[in-house]
């Protein structure tokens, strides 16, 4: 199956009811296999450009880069090629806010949380920085699949807090890594496996600060069969409950497989497909 | 502002520390920050981490016990107006910023360093070597959502007497200024049986062929259609892709079946 139809993807951005500006940033492009979300921070509207530099960088190198390539195929590069390609772009995002914050008095000490996944070869590539989050719904199990780099996972990792304590601490919001503060960036990446039916759910901090895993679990598991309903849901819980951040969802089901050929002749076929298809 | 804890005992106040040091110890020694001089007290009985706006007490085994708000501890995470109780001695843990609740805590988030000393600072973060080591993220405690209280097709829903009801805390307790919202079934087979729209999120329909969601909102309650290529009727007229909030004695058709809703007082 391709990509275009092995993925169901949807994305939606509110402000939230507090504040006015919107400095989320979503994007996906279902070709790619692409799912961006960044959480921009800054003074004066810094951090609506933080978000934004660093989704459509993402979006438009990676799109670049797989140019002649079919996401099916992409497995064959190389065992990491997904993990590369979201270093590197992540990298280059990186290096262009830190410049624009050196050059532009007013966007001095921009920067950004990014939460990425790249959908390849029946596996799943997820970049992230920050406190953005990634989850999975497998079956019945609802769970992130990232680690916030923030204070208070640091101490939830260290045994200091527990995470129900975590949510009773007065130092939320403070982020140990982000996106353009520094000349250099250590993303996290990880791959997972893929399985048809797991839905995948890229959110800022701004929906699970406001409501609980288990009630953004509840969400996906009930509304599984309609996606667009499922992000509504979801933004509108987390306004329900006070909407004190801007909150951003992307949804990703997984209709079906889009496993690199592995015989010869899919390959060749494939290989067939590709040329025709982009006139080669 | 810092954290501060008054010292009292038979409720007078004998004096009041600022929790301006990261680390600082009680005890009957001098070299103490909060020195109390008793038989009780422990040469370092126990000592308070202070990291931002958060406290923790520790214990430091000391040889007759703290106790918070009547509780023996030997680690503990200090919250606004926490009594400690040292021997006689009790110290009040008041923290008056304001509570995560609050708005001001949603305060624009921000990026934590080491050191501000340090002019091209990295961001705090793990060794690296110690980071993949603890980088698998499927160890984290999970949530699971309990599977029998996600599903409530509508069969299940008219036979049970008490259709799923969520057992866990997580979910939002009724408000009790909201009246609980009900749903009566008035044809077909489970005629008369009723649901009670308790939990935030109710779909109720056969999976694939038409299925509906009652969200049970601040504002009220809404209906909304989740699948099938035919829409439910809510009084005579299809429903679109918006949620429609519910009044009282709303007729909604689902799947050939009708039902009514109403509020319980």
């Amino acid at each position: 199956m391709y990509i275009e139809q092995a993925l169901e993807i949807v994305s939606q951005t509110h402000p939230g009811v507090v504040r006015s500006q919107n400095e989320d940033c979503v994007e996906f492009d279902v070709s790619c296999g692409l799912v961006v979300l960044a959480d921009g921070m800054g003074g004066h509207n810094a951090g609506e450009i933080a978000s934004s530099i660093t989704v459509s960088l993402i979006l438009t190198e990676i799109k670049h880069s797989l140019e002649n390539m079919r996401p099916e195929e992409r497995g064959e590069g190389g065992e990491d090629v997904g993990v590369m390609l979201l270093r590197e772009k992540l990298q280059k995002a990186n290096t262009a806010i830190y410049n624009a914050s050196l050059s532009q008095p007013q966007c001095a000490g921009m920067g950004t949380t990014v939460v990425a996944g790249l959908f390849y070869d029946n596996r799943l590539a997820v970049a992230h920085v920050g406190d953005s989050r990634m989850y999975r719904l497998r079956g019945a199990i609802f769970e992130p699949i990232t680690r916030d780099h923030s204070l208070l996972q640091e101490q939830i990792d260290r045994g200091m807090l527990s995470p129900k304590d975590a949510r009773l601490s007065r130092n939320k919001n403070l982020i140990t890594r982000a996106v353009g503060v520094d000349p250099a960036v250590e993303a996290e990446i990880h791959v997972h496996a893929v399985q048809v039916g797991d839905i995948y759910l890229l959110c800022s901090d701004g929906l699970n600060d406001m409501v609980e895993d288990d009630e953004i679990g509840t969400r996906l598991h009930m509304l599984r069969a309609n996606l667009q309903l499922m992000a509504k849901q979801l933004i509108e819980m987390a306004n329900d409950n006070g909407g004190r951040d801007n909150v951003s969802v992307i949804l990703v089901k997984i209709n079906g497989e889009f496993a690199v050929p592995r015989g010869w002749l899919a390959k060749m076929l494939s290989w067939f497909k590709s040329r025709i298809k982009y006139g080669d | 502002m810092a954290a501060k804890l008054m010292l009292s005992m038979d409720g007078v106040v004998l004096q009041e520390y600022a929790l301006d040091k990261e680390r600082m110890t009680i005890g009957r020694r001098p070299s103490s920050e909060i020195v109390i001089d008793n038989i009780a007290v422990s040469g370092e009985h126990a000592a308070i981490v202070t990291i931002l706006n958060d406290s923790f007490l520790e214990d430091l085994d000391s040889t007759n016990g703290t106790l918070v708000n009547d509780v023996a501890i030997k680690r503990h995470f200090l919250q606004n107006n926490d009594v400690i109780e040292i021997g006689k001695y009790k110290l009040k843990y008041l923290n008056d910023q304001q509570s995560p609740s609050t708005a001001a805590d949603f305060e624009k988030t921000m990026v934590f360093r080491a050191s501000p000393h340090i002019a091209s600072s990295t961001p705090v973060k793990a060794d690296p070597s110690e980071m993949s080591e603890r980088s698998n993220p499927t160890e984290q405690p999970q949530s699971t959502p309990a599977e029998k209280a996600l599903e409530l097709r509508q069969t299940e829903a008219a036979t049970s007497p008490q259709p799923a009801r969520v057992p866990s805390a997580e979910i939002a307790p009724p408000d009790s200024q909201q009246a609980m919202g009900v749903i009566q079934i008035l044809t077909g087979p489970n005629a008369g049986k009723e649901l009670e729209l308790v939990k935030n999120l109710t779909t109720v329909g056969k999976a694939g062929l038409q299925v509906v969601v009652f969200t049970r909102r601040p504002r009220g309650y809404f209906v909304t259609h989740v699948e099938g290529a035919s829409y439910p009727n809510l009084n005579g007229k299809p429903l679109d892709d918006q949620p429609r909030q519910l009044n009282e004695n709303d007729i909604i058709e689902l799947a050939g079946i009708k039902m009514e809703f109403y509020l319980k007082r």
